[in-house]
């Protein structure tokens, strides 16, 4: 299950929820992603300076077809009783939680693996963009090369 | 028509999100298309400037420039996507 939303989540509520559907699993890995204070230090940011807000846009219709899609890959991929991924959008704070991928499986590997490959294609495939805003200036975060090599990584498997 | 839309840097660039446009006869691909634009319109120059790569999707599909382009087609111009 897929959603793009504004609220916050509940890890609590999110992980009962899936514990429910998942049947007979031995696994369930949950990923929470977090607004850092110092989100993108090297260039763009002073450092000292940190982040307030970020202001998440997306796609409407391409993040969700996205975002299915990645969620189909995982699940040819692996064995898979059941996923869930939430993508939050709009103003978050920093702390804010902004993004969960959960996976359940019969085993704990093909959990943990799902949950990564679903993470790595949702940050450079799926139609997001983050724009910082600190106490001295706001601006487009910029894409790092390291989010593609994690793509690499899996096609070379 | 073909809708264009844009987003993040680029909505930001041309001050707007989107725009609705009749395909010109002479335009067959979305590199067809840019090229288009640029003629039309100054601000797109800045955004198509070298260095700066611009992801396109036509029908929400991520394509490569020379991705042939249909009448009615959705065309999506964002920069590379930075969510997670």
């Amino acid at each position: 299950m897929i959603s793009i939303q504004t609220e916050d989540f509940s890890m609590a509520d999110e992980y009962a929820a899936i514990r429910s559907k998942a049947g007979d699993a031995g696994a369930i890995v949950t990923f929470t992603g977090l607004v850092r204070e110092l989100y993108q230090a090297a260039d763009q940011v002073d450092p000292g300076d940190t982040v307030q807000s970020l202001f998440l846009e997306h796609y409407p219709g391409m993040t969700e077809k996205c975002l299915e899609d990645i969620q189909s890959q995982a699940i040819q991929r692996w064995p898979l009783l059941a996923t869930r991924i939430i993508h939050r959008v709009g103003e978050l704070k920093s702390h804010d939680q902004i993004v969960f991928v959960a996976t359940a499986s019969a085993n704990r590997h093909a959990a943990f693996e799902s949950a990564e490959f679903i993470m790595d294609y949702l940050k450079s495939e799926a139609p997001f963009w983050k724009k910082q805003k600190t106490a001295k200036e706001s601006g487009w975060i910029e894409s790092r090369n390291s989010d593609q090599a994690a793509i690499d990584r899996w096609q070379k498997r | 028509m073909l809708s264009i839309q844009y987003f993040a840097s680029i909505r930001e660039a041309l001050d707007r999100g989107s725009e609705e446009l009749e395909l010109p006869e002479n335009v067959g691909s979305v590199q067809g298309l840019i090229d288009y634009l640029l003629s039309t319109n100054p601000h797109f120059s800045v955004v198509f400037k070298e260095g700066n790569k611009v992801l396109v999707a036509v029908n929400q599909t991520v394509v490569d420039r020379d991705h042939p382009l249909s009448r009615h087609d959705e065309v999506a111009f964002f920069p590379p996507m930075t969510g997670g």
